[in-house]
């Protein structure tokens, strides 16, 4: 089985956003970049599948020579190897684009994505990948089991689960779920050593159009400060939800 | 041109973020001098839609679209999309509105944007505002295609009246047999969902042990509110995942959001930030929760909460 990771790499889920004075950028300056936690649990599963089914386990991120480090660190958790389309990716169209070319040409049974990335939260690339490609596509999917080329997966939906099944190949967006938090796996000494003998392959962009663009960034309005009720008096909590936020 | 809104149904019944979108997707076709279209499928109350203003209902009906599946919605919506000349289309934040819209872009060479949180600023270029960052911020998005799409966030624009003479149009449809077959579909019965409640109601590690739940649930019940939890109760198995809200977990954008022995992580804030109005009880003054609520008790749970619970119910009866 062969089986692409799409990686997006993001900020630490500590940063405090802050934008360029222009507002047109998200401003790096100490900043920490870290794998989309939803494209991690989606890579963990991966790992898995590559342990128990000998796998083979690509995985690819759209973006600059930057991004590497993170893509060295994929490799270190046990992808066999690396791929870097090199662009700036300039929105989830242009992405979608650039990896369905990379699809086209190799042939994976199972592609990986995440639910939404945790700074744009577009929630568009795998979708639109699974639709240019043409395969189909589970979204919020929280567990996966492969048997042969039989697929059951399962996916969140507003107050339930949905089980499905399908033949590959198939795209799936994953989240937490996936696997769980404590099974992520930390590279260890022999992962990050061997990691700098794997395959870390760049290949050049199609020149994908967007259809969308950041016009600019706002932060968000400063908070009021909170209003404190004193515990003996939560009739006063009541009426000020009551009267002044108008929630009940 | 038109402006086509996707009136998403739940076992035939609309939800309030169906006719929240339809409301707003209304003020749009207004904006933008054009019609509005309101596409459902296998709804058993579709006049209803006439209650939020579309001109034109169009109702597709076949018994093996009583699921949702991706393929077959997908394509019954582009298609209209393309014979109306939808120049926008509208849909909501659900779980199956989500999952619909990046296939549809496909099919309509359309921009999308997700996340939308009002009314287009500009609509030569369509420019939108929209949550990003999980809620730590805004951007203003150019969406440059002919056909755009965009999701609007729950509880973002709220259902507005707006009575219309539509006219029904019901279609057959031949449908497909999906790539993807529906095995089994499990849903809590009774319990609101977290993407559909008014008021959500939240505990966290204060609250000591999963056994110590009836005080969520308590309050939750007085108040008609979704439960949920902070990610640690998730992790220790205090709580299924599905509860598990903040930036990994689900975001939640609800009127009222009441958090019980949360301290209020940078990660969890994130996820409960569209929320309209925030309430903290914790018995630790100097939990960072307290900086991003509205309201807050200083308090041991286990003596506010039952207290507020009765009061609350004491007020709903009045």
């Amino acid at each position: 089985m062969n089986i692409l990771v799409c990686i997006s790499i993001v900020p630490d889920t500590t940063s405090k956003i802050k934008f360029t004075q222009d507002q047109k950028k998200f401003d790096i300056n100490g900043i920490q970049f870290i794998i989309n936690p939803n494209d991690e649990f989606g890579l963990t599963r991966a790992i898995w599948l590559q342990q128990k089914h000998q796998a083979n386990v690509d995985i690819v991120t759209v973006g600059l020579s930057s991004c590497e480090p993170i893509l060295r660190k994929c490799l270190a958790i046990g992808a066999n190897k690396a791929i870097r389309i090199d662009t700036d990716p300039l929105d989830g169209f242009a992405v979608a684009k650039e990896l369905k070319e990379l699809c086209s040409k190799e042939k994976y049974d199972l592609i990986i994505g995440g639910r939404e990335s945790i700074d744009y939260n577009g929630g568009m690339v795998p979708g639109m990948l699974a639709q240019m490609l043409q395969m189909p596509f589970v979204t919020n999917c929280i567990s996966l089991e492969v048997k042969d080329d039989f697929v059951i997966t399962k996916r969140e939906i507003d107050g339930g689960i949905e089980t499905t099944s399908c033949s590959l190949p198939l795209v799936i967006a994953g989240q937490k779920g996936l696997v769980e938090e404590t099974d992520l796996i930390i590279p260890n000494m022999r992962g990050i050593m061997q990691a700098r003998q794997k395959p870390l392959e760049v290949i050049p962009s199609i020149k994908s159009v967007s259809k969308s663009e950041i016009h600019k960034f706002e932060e968000l309005p400063p908070k009021k400060s909170v209003k404190l009720v004193d515990k003996d008096n939560i009739d006063q909590l009541i009426e000020l939800l009551h009267s002044e936020a108008k929630v009940i | 041109m038109s402006v086509l809104v996707y009136a998403e149904n739940q076992s035939g019944k609309f939800k309030k973020s169906t006719y929240e979108v339809v409301s707003y997707a209304r003020e749009v076709a207004d904006k933008l001098k054009q019609k509005l279209i309101a596409d459902s499928i296998n709804s058993k109350e579709t006049n209803l839609l006439s209650n939020y203003g579309p001109d034109k209902i169009i109702e597709y009906n076949n018994p093996l679209l009583n699921d949702f599946t991706l393929q077959n919605y997908s394509s019954i919506i582009s298609d209209c999309a393309k014979s109306e000349c939808a120049s926008l289309v509208v849909l909501s934040s659900t779980a199956d509105s989500k999952y619909l819209a990046p296939s549809l872009s496909v099919n309509l060479d359309a921009g999308l944007a997700s996340n939308v949180v009002s009314i287009p600023e500009s609509f030569s270029p369509l420019t939108i505002r929209r949550s990003c960052f999980t809620n730590k911020a805004f951007n203003l998005t150019i969406l440059k295609s002919e056909t755009n799409i965009i999701c609007v966030s729950n509880n973002s624009y709220g259902v507005k009246e707006n009575k219309s003479k539509a006219e029904i149009i019901s279609k057959k449809i031949a449908v497909n047999q999906d790539k993807i077959k529906i095995e089994s579909k499990n849903k809590s019965s009774g319990a609101i969902s977290i993407a559909d409640a008014d008021i959500v109601v939240s505990g966290g590690r204060g609250l000591k042990g999963p056994e110590n739940w009836y005080l969520v649930e308590n309050l939750a019940s007085a108040l008609g509110a979704a439960m949920a939890c902070s990610k640690p109760v998730s992790d220790m198995g205090w709580r299924p995942h599905s509860e598990h809200v903040g930036q990994t977990g689900k975001p939640v954008a609800s009127n009222l959001y009441i958090a019980i022995g949360i301290s209020g992580a940078i990660q969890h804030l994130a996820g409960i930030n569209a929320s309209k109005v925030k309430v903290v009880i914790n018995n630790d003054p100097e939990a960072p929760f307290f900086k991003a609520a509205d309201y807050g008790i200083v308090g041991d749970a286990f003596d506010v909460v039952p207290k507020l619970t009765e009061t609350l119910k004491a007020f709903k009866s009045s």
